[in-house]
C-alpha cells in the first residue's frame, strides 16, 4: 500500500511540491508580517554559500550536516545585514541587498574553482529538480523514500511544532514586539529562531525548487492570506492550503505544457495572489471599489434630503424640488439627477408628485440625522 | 607592457571593458536615488523580473537576438515594477511583500518560459545562460551600441529633471507642495532602474544585479554629502568595480563575471564604510576617543580648579591620588597632558608625600572657560 503510493511519482512530486509550500508558509506568514519578507530572499541565495562551504569541506550533498550548515550561513546573512545597519552608515534595506549577494558571489565562485562536476550547478541553484526527487532515494524502513520527501517532511513538522508550541509568544512578538520584550519574552532570540527555521526550510527545499523560487513559497501564499483574513490562525492555515493547492495545480499545469514544474508550482501561488488581491471578499480591489460605490451611493441619496429639506415650506420649494434644479443648484448633470432619485425613491426616501419630490417621514428623519444629530442620537 | 597592450587590445577585452564602464556609470548613476530613497531591493526585484522578458525576447525573435531581449527585459521589469506599486499602494501588503511577490512570481515565470525554450530545442538557447551570471565576453560590439543608447538615454532623463528628482528623493512632502507630480515622478524614478538592470543583463546577470545598484551609491554616500557628487562618484566605483571584475574574468579561469565584479563592489563598500573621512567607521572611532580624552582632560582641570577656590589658593597643590580617588582611575596622563599645554605643573608639597599638581594661571583660564561652555551649553 504505501509503496504502491511512494512508486506514484507523480504524487511524490506533488507531496514535496506540497511540503516545500506549508514548511515555507509557516514561516513566511511572520516575516510577511514583520514587514521582513525580503530576508527570505538574502537568505535562499546566501545558503548556496553555505551548501558549497559544507560541500567542499565534507562532500555531503544533502542531509543534516548541510541543513545546519545552511541554517548558519542564513543567521551570518542576517548577523551581517544587522551588522552594517548598526554601524548607521547603511539603511537596512541596503544592507540586506549587501550582504547576501556578496555570499551568492563568494559561493558561485568557488563552485567555478572547484566544483565544476558536482550537480550543484547554476541550474540547480536556481530552478530545482523537483521533477527528479523519486531519483535520489533513501531506504527506510525496507521502503525506498525520496530523500527530499523525508527531509522536507522533518523541517515542515519542525515549523508546525514551532509555530504551535510559540504560538502566543510568535503572535505577541510579531504585533507588539515592546510589549513582548516588557513582558519578559525574548522576541530577538524568537526572531533569530524563525530566522533560522527559514533557512534549514530554504536549504531542505533547495534541491527540490532551487534558491529563488523558493521565496516565492515563503512570500506569496502568506501574502495571499494576509489579504483575505484578520486572524493569525486562519493566515497560517489559508497559507498552507494555498500552497497545497498550487503545487497540485503547478503540477499539472507544468506536465501539460513540459515545463518547470518547480516554475509552474511558484507561478500558480502568483495566481492565487492575484484572485485575492483582485476579488478578496474585505480588502480585494473589487471589494473596496463595491464598497467605496455603495458609500457614494448612499451619501447622493442623503443630500437630495438634504437638499429637500432645506427647501420644505419654504416659497422657493416649488422651483428647488423638481429634479431640474438638481442639476442648477448641486451640479448634477441629468443622468446622475436622474438616477439618484431613482434610488432615492427606491430607498423610500422622497415620492415624486408629478415634477415635484417631497420627502417621505423616513427621508426626512435621514436629513435630520445630518442637519440635527444631536436630536436624532 | 606589450602583454597588456595586447590584452587591451584584444577585441574581446575591448568590447568588455566598454560594457563594464556603461554599466558602472549607469548603476551609479541611478543606484543613488534607489538607495537615497529607501528602495534599494528594488534593483533586485526588476533584475529577477527581467528573466521572463529575456526569454520571450528570444521567443518572439527566434533567436537570440540583442535588440529583442533587452526590450522584452525592459518591458516585463517595468510591468514587475508597476505591479509592485500596484499591490503597495491598493492592498494592505507593503513594500517587502510588495517586492518579494513581484520577484518571485516573475522569476518563476522566466523559469516557466525558460523551460520551455529548452524544451522546443532551439539550438542557439546556449546563450541564454548567461543572462543568469552574467558573461561579460559574450558581448558583441553590436550589443554595446544599444547599451551605450540606454546609457545616454537615463543619464538624459536624469540631467533633464534633475531638480524635480532631487526633491522628490529628499522632501517628497515638500514637492508635493510645490506642485509637482510627485506620484508620477515617483513612478519614473521606480521604472527607471530597468535601465540598468537591462544594461546589466550581460554583464553580471540577473541575480546579482541587485549589488550592482547597490553597492557603488552606498560607497560613494560614505564620501560626500551633496547628491552632485554622489552621482559622480558613485558612477566612478561603478566604473571601478565593474572593469575589474570584467577583466579578472576575461583573463580566463573559467570565472563567473557576475560574482567578481559584485566582490569588487563589495569590497569598495567595505573600505569606504572603513575609511571614508568624517563618516568612516575608522574616523568616527578616532574621533570618538579623542572625545573621550578631552572630557577626562576637562574633568580633571576642573576638580583642580574647584579645589583651588575651595581653599580659596589659586596655587592650591593638589595630591595626585586625590584626584585619581575622585575620578576612580589613573589620571598620570590626563596631568602629563595638561602639564604639556602648560595648563598645571607639578610641585612638591611636603618631600614625603607623592606628587602634587597645581593650576597654571592660563589653567586657570582653560577650567574656567570650560565650565562656562557647560553652563552655556546647560542653557
Amino acid at each position: 500500500m504505501l509503496g504502491a503510493l511512494l512508486n506514484n511519482i507523480p504524487l511524490m512530486i506533488m507531496a514535496t511540491g506540497a511540503l516545500v509550500g506549508s514548511a515555507a508558509s509557516l514561516v513566511g506568514v511572520f516575516l510577511v508580517l514583520r514587514k521582513n519578507s525580503m530576508l527570505s530572499d538574502a537568505i535562499s541565495h546566501s545558503i548556496v554559500f553555505g551548501i558549497v562551504i559544507v560541500w567542499l569541506l565534507t562532500r555531503q550533498q544533502s542531509g543534516p550536516v548541510q541543513i545546519i550548515g545552511a541554517a548558519l550561513t542564513g543567521l551570518l546573512t542576517v548577523y551581517l545585514t544587522e551588522l552594517l545597519v548598526k554601524s548607521g552608515k547603511v539603511k537596512d534595506d541596503a544592507a540586506i541587498g549587501l550582504v547576501f549577494p556578496a555570499l551568492f558571489s563568494i559561493g558561485v565562485l568557488l563552485l567555478n574553482l572547484y566544483a565544476r562536476s558536482v550537480h550543484i550547478d547554476a541550474h540547480t541553484v536556481l530552478l530545482g529538480e523537483i521533477g527528479f526527487v523519486w531519483l535520489n532515494t533513501i531506504s527506510i524502513a525496507g521502503y525506498d523514500v525520496p530523500q527530499a520527501l523525508v527531509w522536507m517532511s522533518v523541517v515542515t513538522l519542525v515549523n508546525g511544532i514551532f509555530v504551535i508550541v510559540f504560538f502566543k509568544d510568535l503572535k505577541l512578538a510579531t504585533f507588539d514586539p515592546a510589549l513582548s520584550t516588557a513582558l519578559g519574552f525574548a522576541p530577538t532570540l524568537l526572531s533569530y529562531g524563525l530566522l533560522a527555521l527559514t533557512s534549514m526550510t530554504a536549504v531542505a527545499a533547495f534541491d527540490a525548487v532551487g534558491a529563488i523560487l523558493f521565496i516565492a513559497f515563503v512570500i506569496v501564499p502568506p501574502s495571499a492570506a494576509y489579504l483575505l483574513t484578520d486572524r493569525l490562525a486562519h493566515m497560517l492555515v489559508i497559507g498552507v492550503l494555498i500552497s497545497i493547492a498550487s503545487s497540485v495545480l503547478g503540477y499539472y499545469a507544468a506536465v501539460a505544457l513540459d515545463v518547470s514544474i518547480g516554475g509552474m508550482m511558484a507561478v500558480m501561488t502568483g495566481g492565487f495572489l492575484a484572485a485575492a488581491f483582485l476579488f478578496g471578499p474585505r480588502y480585494g480591489l473589487l471589494a473596496q471599489s463595491w464598497r467605496r460605490m455603495g458609500q457614494r451611493y448612499v451619501n447622493e441619496s442623503r443630500t437630495l434630503a438634504v437638499h429637500l429639506y432645506n427647501h420644505e415650506d419654504t416659497p422657493e420649494s416649488r422651483e428647488e424640488t423638481v429634479v431640474d434644479a438638481l442639476r442648477h443648484h448641486l451640479g448634477w448633470h441629468d443622468r446622475k439627477a436622474d438616477q439618484v432619485v431613482q434610488r432615492s425613491l427606491r430607498l423610500g426616501l422622497v415620492v415624486r408628485d408629478g415634477i415635484d419630490l417631497h420627502l417621505t417621514a423616513k427621508g426626512r428623519r435621514v436629513a435630520l440625522e445630518l442637519l440635527e444629530p444631536w436630536r436624532t442620537a | 607592457m606589450s602583454g597588456l597592450a595586447s590584452f587591451l587590445g584584444d577585441y574581446t577585452i575591448q568590447n568588455v571593458v566598454m560594457g563594464a564602464t556603461l554599466l558602472g556609470i549607469v548603476s551609479g548613476v541611478l543606484g543613488s536615488f534607489a538607495v537615497l530613497r529607501q528602495q534599494s531591493l528594488l534593483g533586485d526585484t526588476l533584475a529577477h523580473a527581467a528573466l521572463p522578458g529575456v526569454c520571450l525576447g528570444f521567443i518572439i525573435a527566434g533567436a537570440r537576438q540583442i535588440e529583442s531581449i533587452l526590450a522584452g527585459a525592459f518591458v516585463t521589469a517595468v510591468l514587475a515594477a508597476l505591479v509592485m506599486l500596484a499591490l503597495t499602494r491598493h492592498s494592505r501588503l507593503k513594500t517587502d511583500a510588495g517586492l518579494g511577490i513581484a520577484l518571485s512570481v516573475f522569476f518563476a515565470i522566466g523559469v516557466v518560459l525558460l523551460t520551455y525554450i529548452q524544451g522546443t530545442g532551439n539550438a542557439s538557447q546556449g546563450g541564454l545562460d548567461a543572462f543568469l551570471f552574467g558573461q561579460a565576453a559574450a558581448i558583441l560590439r553590436s550589443d554595446l551600441v544599444i547599451m551605450g543608447g540606454i546609457t545616454c538615454l537615463s543619464l538624459g532623463l536624469v540631467a533633464a529633471f534633475w531638480k524635480e528628482f532631487k526633491l522628490v528623493t529628499f522632501d517628497p512632502v515638500f514637492a508635493a507642495t510645490q506642485g509637482l507630480p510627485v506620484a508620477l515622478l515617483e513612478t519614473v524614478l521606480t521604472v527607471i532602474v530597468a535601465f540598468a538592470v537591462v544594461i546589466g543583463l550581460q554583464m553580471v546577470g540577473v541575480v546579482l544585479m541587485a549589488a550592482m545598484v547597490i553597492a557603488p551609491a552606498v560607497a560613494a554616500r560614505q564620501w560626500c554629502r551633496r547628491l552632485e557628487h554622489m552621482v559622480v562618484l558613485a558612477a566612478t566605483f561603478g566604473v571601478v568595480s565593474g572593469l575589474a571584475g570584467a577583466l579578472i574574468s576575461a583573463a580566463g579561469r573559467g570565472l563567473s563575471t557576475g560574482p567578481l565584479v559584485i566582490l569588487a563592489a563589495t569590497g569598495l563598500v567595505i573600505v569606504s564604510i572603513l575609511f571614508a573621512p568624517q563618516r568612516g567607521v575608522i574616523w568616527e572611532e578616532i574621533k570618538r576617543s579623542r572625545d573621550r580624552r578631552q572630557l577626562g582632560d576637562n574633568q580633571v582641570l576642573t576638580t583642580l580648579r574647584g579645589l583651588a577656590r575651595q581653599h580659596d589658593d589659586p596655587a592650591y597643590p593638589v595630591e595626585q591620588g586625590m584626584l585619581d580617588t575622585y575620578h576612580g582611575l589613573g589620571t598620570q596622563r590626563a596631568l602629563q597632558r595638561l602639564q604639556r599645554q602648560g595648563l598645571v605643573h607639578p610641585v612638591r608639597h611636603m618631600p614625603d608625600e607623592g606628587p602634587h599638581w597645581e593650576l597654571t594661571a592660563s589653567g586657570h583660564a582653560a577650567a574656567r572657560q570650560v565650565l562656562a561652555d557647560l553652563d552655556a551649553g546647560g542653557r
